[in-house]
């Protein structure tokens, strides 16, 4: 294992939201290798450090907690974190290799978006976004989420860069989770940079 | 005041002569400009005029309208972009609704101006579609030429179908010149690009790597020569793909021979460009030279973040919920003067007017622009 693959990993690791079931279920990402319960048969709750856990006496593996319980694992989990394991390498500042590392990987993303947004290809009529959005101008995703009276319904960025694949694109429509909506977001945004955050604006 | 009285017989051909005159204007004298007639007339009333005693017929000496009497009008259709992807793409719909909108004029317009980017990629098919489409415009058509006309093949599709893009004609008085203003230098030979590639390449307009329009020294030197036979006080009107001056260059809305070109227009009393690629209303003046852009039928460019012209006033944002909004058509009416008024046929919008009066009187303070904005929103808002 590499050194570059070992900061990826717990930096990765550390990106986790902390959930109180501790399992990071996305794909390939890393896993939090929770240890036996200190009672041999109770629920343990990991932490997103993929370091701290407790075991919850009383409550059996898979069994949801009451609200009381469950903030009571919360406070401990947080009382037994260690803040000077926030960053991946124990509170050194960023390296410049890994400052590189990100920056590449999203003007990689960034980049791809760019080609999505300026293809023909995402809808089936020879439309593409920057007909309408010359350098993404007028896409303003600083306003959203807002209302959109059209949709009938409150609208993120992502519903609206969907809509337009749809109707002036006439493409199928792409799920969040999809790479090609990821870089159009990413791109879409990255023009957009140092603009307040405005949701609702109309 | 001493009281002075002309030959009898001299005083009353000065009243006929004026009375004649103002029969012949009234019919033509807009409702503003007679008030404001009326309300100098009164003014004159107490000051002899031109040592006449003034009477009622002085009206037609006291109105000084600055509009003069409309010429004739022509009509435009442009920046269709057409695919062949089906007779029920938007764009051929759009192409043929401007075409429906302009035969339904009573009266027709003298001729129909296409704007240039009839294709949206240069196609022989896309070409013959649009080609198809302006055929059944009832009044004559002129054509331009724009870079998605010509880029895939040069020209060489374009000037079979339509002749030669440069060429100049007289019209009622006025001298017209229709420019190939999309020349740009030469940079898909050494990379070895494909004719599509270079057509992509561009069809893109926020390019970074796009070279200027220019209009180019060959085309210089035939406009110099075009217009050495024409009289200074001839009305010139030029018909543009680029707008002929620098507006915004990152969107190639721009001409960068625009001064050289501004140059050789610079001896005439009334030049106007009319000119298209920049899908929004738009107004310009230089020296001696007016600016309009025309409508695209097929989309609306947002405004360039900088460089916009301060007399433009522009239209609100297009909704995207609605496709034809921030689209249409236009109409261009040569006045007497040899000044011309623009006529923007939105659709879905209350339409834009920009006449020589309100260019004359150069660019609208804030409070004003904001309240010519309020008659054209579309709706719903969003």
């Amino acid at each position: 294992m590499g050194r570059m693959h070992r900061i990826l990993t717990v930096t990765a690791a550390m990106a986790v939201v902390c959930g109180v079931t501790g399992l990071v279920a996305y794909g390939d990402g890393p896993q939090h290798e929770l240890p036996a319960p200190a009672d041999g048969h109770s629920k343990v709750v990991g932490l997103c450090d993929g370091k701290t856990s407790v075991t919850v006496p009383g409550v059996a593996p898979g069994e949801r907690m009451d609200a009381t319980t469950a903030r009571k694992v919360a406070d401990e989990l947080m009382g037994k974190y260690d803040e000077g394991l926030q960053l991946a390498h124990g509170g050194s500042e960023h390296t410049q290799r890994e400052t590189r590392v990100w920056e590449a990987e999203l003007k990689r993303t960034i980049d791809e978006g760019y080609k999505w947004f300026h293809s023909n290809e995402l809808g089936t009529n020879g439309i593409s976004c920057d007909m309408c959005h010359p350098d993404a101008s007028n896409t303003h995703p600083e306003s959203y989420p807002k209302f959109q009276t059209q949709l009938k319904q409150v609208a993120l960025l992502r519903d609206m860069i969907n809509w337009c694949i749809e109707n002036p694109l006439e493409g199928p429509k792409l799920a969040g989770d999809d790479p090609k909506m990821k870089a159009l977001e990413a791109y879409i945004l990255s023009t957009r940079k140092g603009v307040a955050l405005e949701p609702g604006k109309h | 005041m001493a009281k002075y009285t002309l030959p009898k017989e001299r005083a009353w051909q000065q009243y006929l002569t004026e009375r004649d005159g103002l029969f012949r204007t009234l019919p033509r004298m807009s409702r503003r400009e007679f008030f404001r007639s009326a309300a100098r007339a009164a003014a004159a009333a107490t000051v002899a005029w031109n040592g006449i005693p003034p009477h009622s017929f002085q009206l037609v000496n006291v109105a000084e309208a600055k509009e003069t009497p409309p010429k004739f009008t022509f009509a435009y259709v442009s920046d269709s972009h057409i695919l062949d992807k089906g007779m029920n793409h938007r764009f051929i719909r759009a192409c043929q609704k401007a075409v429906e909108d302009v035969n339904a004029l009573d009266p027709q317009p003298d001729f129909v101006l296409f704007g240039g980017d009839l294709a949206q990629l240069g196609k022989p098919e896309e070409l013959t579609i649009g080609q198809g489409i302006l055929k059944t415009l009832k009044a004559p058509v002129r054509m331009m030429v724009g870079e998605h006309d010509w880029y895939l093949d040069l020209g060489e599709k374009w000037r079979e179908m339509f002749g030669e893009p440069t060429y100049s004609f007289d019209h009622k008085g006025v001298h017209f010149v229709v420019l190939n203003s999309v020349i740009v230098e030469d940079y898909w030979t050494e990379p070895k690009m494909t004719p599509m590639e270079r057509m992509l390449a561009m069809a893109q307009l926020d390019n970074p790597h796009g070279r200027p329009f220019t209009v180019g020294e060959a085309q210089r030197d035939w406009l110099k020569k075009d217009l050495a036979k024409v009289s200074k006080k001839t009305p010139i009107i030029v018909f543009s793909h680029s707008p002929l001056y620098k507006y915004y260059r990152p969107w190639n809305f721009w001409t960068d021979d625009a001064e050289a070109v501004q140059q050789l227009l610079a001896p005439f009393d009334t030049v106007t460009v009319i000119h298209a690629h920049t899908h929004q209303p738009l107004t310009n003046r230089i020296k001696n030279i007016t600016f309009h852009g025309v409508l695209s039928t097929a989309w609306p460019w947002p405004y360039a973040p900088k460089g916009l012209p301060a007399l433009t006033v522009q239209m609100v944002r297009a909704d995207p919920f609605n496709q034809f909004d921030g689209c249409g058509w236009g109409s261009v009416t040569a006045l007497e003067s040899g000044q011309v008024n623009k006529h923007y046929a939105l659709w879905d919008r209350n339409p834009m007017d920009v006449t020589f009066e309100r260019v004359s009187q150069g660019p609208k303070g804030e409070a004003e622009q904001a309240a010519q904005f309020k008659g054209n929103v579309s709706w719903p808002s969003y």
